[in-house]
């Protein structure tokens, strides 16, 4: 592997700066050389945010060229249309299903909700839909959503980084009273992959 | 030695503390704001840090520790150094004893700026030199090498990191700390330290004659060099910044161009340069923001007579405007060079439309409140509304829609002046943040007094500089030295200033303030209003609104205030218990009575 690159895309607020940094502390853990970059700024809570973590010796730049995503964890079905043109050929996205509204959306309506976004996704063979509505049933809302895209990031086992390895990175990320329900988050997300 | 995993700013801030800065200034500006935030966090005894009061008192501040023999650090965002310019213009004549590094923040896009201002273009109008770093792990150790050559040219030196260097992260090799580098303390020359146009004079040739020099030592530099090895081309591509990494990485799997990456823009480096361009006929210049790079080409080629052929912004091979990426690389190098890029086919061509999400003022952020206020306050009246830079200038927004220039820090209540004189039927209001009133605000309120000014002035104080991530101002009562300090009281300042009427109000109390507004505007003078209410990001939300079924659909309180917050789900108006933070401005809003309080 001289280079991998991973995306992660979502709205303000859904935690991929997280999730960002939990994957590039555990590739780091493992030897790889890494560099990453972040939304900061003008973009806040609501707004679309991209975080890209780029592993390997010669990754130079802190951003990954279009077509060049061999992952993109998309928090957000628009998001991630919004980010395709950043996959590789024979790239994996993973996409939760669960869409996030604008927040301008009572006042400009868009009729956005996320259901042709989920529709022509899941008709690329590359894309894997999570089904991330389980997310607020199990935990009563989608606060936990970002530790349960990572678990089923790990299970999809597309990430050259050892699970007990991304585990244990994010055990020590999250703060102590949220580590049960986060360890929950992420065994979800490895069963939802599976399904 | 410990390897940390850094954005850029921080690898700039550990840099300088191993360097053993003794005092660091700045003032808030994205892409630059985390640097003295992370000396303050990280910094030894001995080391002062302060966030001043605008730029300008930061470069005056850091100018006197370096005339004492100190390592000084001064931070800014590229709109800064105008701020700061005056103090920098005069010391590029006097010069620096202790080490004096100018960070200024360069955002091409821009991403979160007014301008594409070219820090570069600053470093050659005042004739001292300039570091461009490419990666966090260069911009850890170019600070310390803009340090010693600081005191080795005795001259104020700049370093400009862009926001893709910033903000981006990286595991670097980190030192602890030196003993702060505090110098003998000032010695007292007046000959030296006391600028005149005799020492200006004197020292202008001294400079001219010095930068060859520096020209000289720079072509020996580490971090200008090339990259390819490519003996026999003819052509090549030259580089500076983040650029550099886009070029690299495309040139790592199209071999065949030489890369000339130039780490020192000014004074150029026109040895190596010259050297670089051994045998080669045609370079492409590669760069952001202005034609720097390809200016001092193209002097350096007609100087020389050369029989080079030079691409870039003025053959509109690189655009002006807007930043480079991996993808422009490989469309511009790629022509360059002769590769064929056949471009990658658009695979969403088909894909439905992402969702638009503009940015927003937050639910429950106290800025909506007050603009409401005042435009239900002016309802049918002539009136301006000049806004200023935080994130009131969001304010523009649909419905509220109470921005109509915003021009640069503290203009607003110097614009609004001109407005008054230029038509003084018309109401004229200017909105400041507190954080930006203590920058630039209240020289320009001195002035409305002073020339008999009919407007008012409205703080929106949500205390603290919020936009570029809750940084503390005089007003906030701390520092980051000390902690507590008596907090500067902005109403008492208005009031020393000699304003026809001060008021302060609670911006979520709507009665309050429309009744406020409408008594300020109709009295002479200069008035102001502090509308005080903390920002939502620093304090714990007070309640949460809920909708009864006496809700009659009306949607006034999404029309009239745009709250994110609120929302329209199946048919009915609702309330997002995750976003609303119980301000309550909707349910002084709604006709029939039908928002409510949850308490906790």
């Amino acid at each position: 592997m001289t280079e991998y690159n991973i995306l992660i895309c979502g709205v303000g607020g859904q935690g991929t700066v997280l999730a960002s940094k939990i994957i590039a502390a555990a590739a780091m853990e493992c030897g790889y050389t890494v560099h990453s970059a972040e939304t900061i700024g003008m973009a806040q809570r609501g707004g679309p945010v991209t975080s890209h973590v780029r592993i390997g010796d010669e990754a130079y730049s802190p951003l990954i060229a279009k077509g060049g995503a061999d992952i993109i964890l998309a928090f957000e079905p628009g998001e991630g249309i919004r980010d395709l043109p950043y996959l590789k050929d024979g790239g994996m996205m993973l996409v939760s299903e669960k869409s996030v509204m604008p927040v301008t959306e009572a006042l400009m309506p868009s009729g956005y909700v996320g259901g042709e976004a989920v529709k022509y996704l899941s008709g690329l063979r590359n894309v894997h839909i999570a089904r991330t509505a389980a997310v607020e049933e199990r935990f009563g809302s989608m606060k936990f959503l970002n530790i349960t895209m990572l678990g089923a990031l790990s299970a999809s086992g597309a990430l050259p980084i050892d699970r007990e390895v991304l585990l244990s990175v994010m055990k020590r990320s999250v703060p102590e009273k949220f580590l049960k329900v986060n360890t929950e988050a992420f065994e979800l997300g490895e069963t939802l992959y599976s399904e | 030695m410990s390897k940390k995993y850094l954005m850029g700013n921080a690898a700039l801030a550990h840099g300088a503390l191993k360097a053993g800065v003794a005092l660091a200034a700045g003032y808030p500006g994205t892409p630059s704001s985390e640097i003295i935030e992370t000396i303050s966090k990280n910094r030894t005894k001995g080391t002062y840090v302060e966030w001043s009061v605008n730029e300008k008192a930061a470069m005056e501040v850091a100018a006197a520790a370096s005339y004492s023999g100190a390592r000084a650090l001064v931070t800014m965002k590229q709109m800064g150094l105008n701020v700061a310019s005056d103090p920098l213009m005069c010391m590029a004549y006097v010069g620096a004893k202790g080490g004096m590094v100018v960070v200024s923040a360069d955002d091409p896009g821009p991403i979160s700026s007014q301008t594409e201002q070219d820090t570069r273009r600053f470093a050659s109008f005042a004739r001292i030199p300039v570091f461009d770093p490419s990666s966090p792990e260069e911009l850890y150790e170019m600070v310390q090498d803009a340090f010693d050559y600081s005191e080795k040219y005795k001259t104020p030196v700049i370093l400009r990191p862009t926001t893709r260097v910033c903000h981006a992260y990286a595991a670097v090799e980190c030192e602890e700390p030196a003993t702060p580098i505090r110098g003998e303390g000032f010695v007292k020359d007046s000959s030296k330290w006391v600028i005149f146009p005799r020492l200006s004079y004197a020292n202008h040739a001294m400079i001219e004659d010095r930068n060859v020099h520096m020209a000289e030592d720079f072509s020996s530099y580490r971090f200008n060099c090339t990259y390819g090895d490519c003996t026999d081309t003819k052509k090549a591509v030259i580089a500076s910044g983040v650029s550099v990494a886009y070029a690299r990485e495309y040139l790592k799997d199209h071999p065949g161009v030489r890369l000339i990456k130039i780490g020192t823009p000014f004074p150029f480096p026109e040895r190596f340069v010259l050297e670089s361009l051994e045998g080669v006929e045609e370079v492409l210049c590669y760069e952001e923001l202005s034609p720097f790079i390809e200016d001092s080409l193209l002097a350096l080629i007609g100087k020389h007579g050369l029989k080079i052929r030079v691409r870039g912004k003025y053959d509109c091979t690189v655009p002006h405007a807007g930043e480079n990426s991996a993808e422009s690389a490989a469309r511009i190098i790629g022509a360059f060079a002769g590769f064929s890029e056949s471009g990658r086919a658009d695979n969403t061509a088909d894909a439905p439309r992402p969702p638009v999400r503009p940015p927003v003022l937050c639910a429950g952020c106290p800025h909506r409140a007050s603009f409401y206020a005042v435009k239900r306050a002016m309802k049918g009246k002539k009136s301006y509304f000049c806004g200023d830079i935080g994130c009131y200038t969001l304010g523009n927004a649909m419905p509220l829609d109470m921005v109509d220039t915003c021009l640069c820090m503290g203009a607003g209540i110097t614009m609004a002046q001109g407005f008054n004189h230029m038509d003084p039927e018309a109401k004229c209001f200017a909105f400041a943040g507190d954080s930006t009133f203590f920058a630039s605000g209240i020289t320009g309120v001195v002035n409305a007094v002073y020339n008999g000014a009919d407007m008012t002035v409205i703080i929106l104080d949500n205390s603290t500089t919020a936009m570029t991530g809750h940084q503390p101002h005089p007003g906030t009562g701390f520092n980051l030295m000390s902690g507590p300090v008596d907090a500067v009281s902005i109403p008492r300042v208005l009031e020393a200033i000699g304003l026809t009427k001060v008021m302060t109000v609670d911006p979520l109390d709507l009665n309050a303030s429309v009744a406020a507004v409408k008594e300020c505007a109709d009295l002479p003078g200069v008035k102001a209003i502090i509308f005080k209410s903390p920002c939502i990001a620093i304090t714990k939300p007070s309640g949460k609104m809920k909708i009864n079924d006496k809700c009659i659909g009306c949607k006034k309180c999404i029309r009239e205030i745009g709250c994110p917050a609120i929302s329209v789900h199946e048919g009915n108006v609702v309330i997002d218990e995750g976003l609303c933070t119980g301000c309550g401005l909707c349910a002084q809003i709604c006709p029939v009575k039908s928002i409510e309080e949850v308490r906790r």
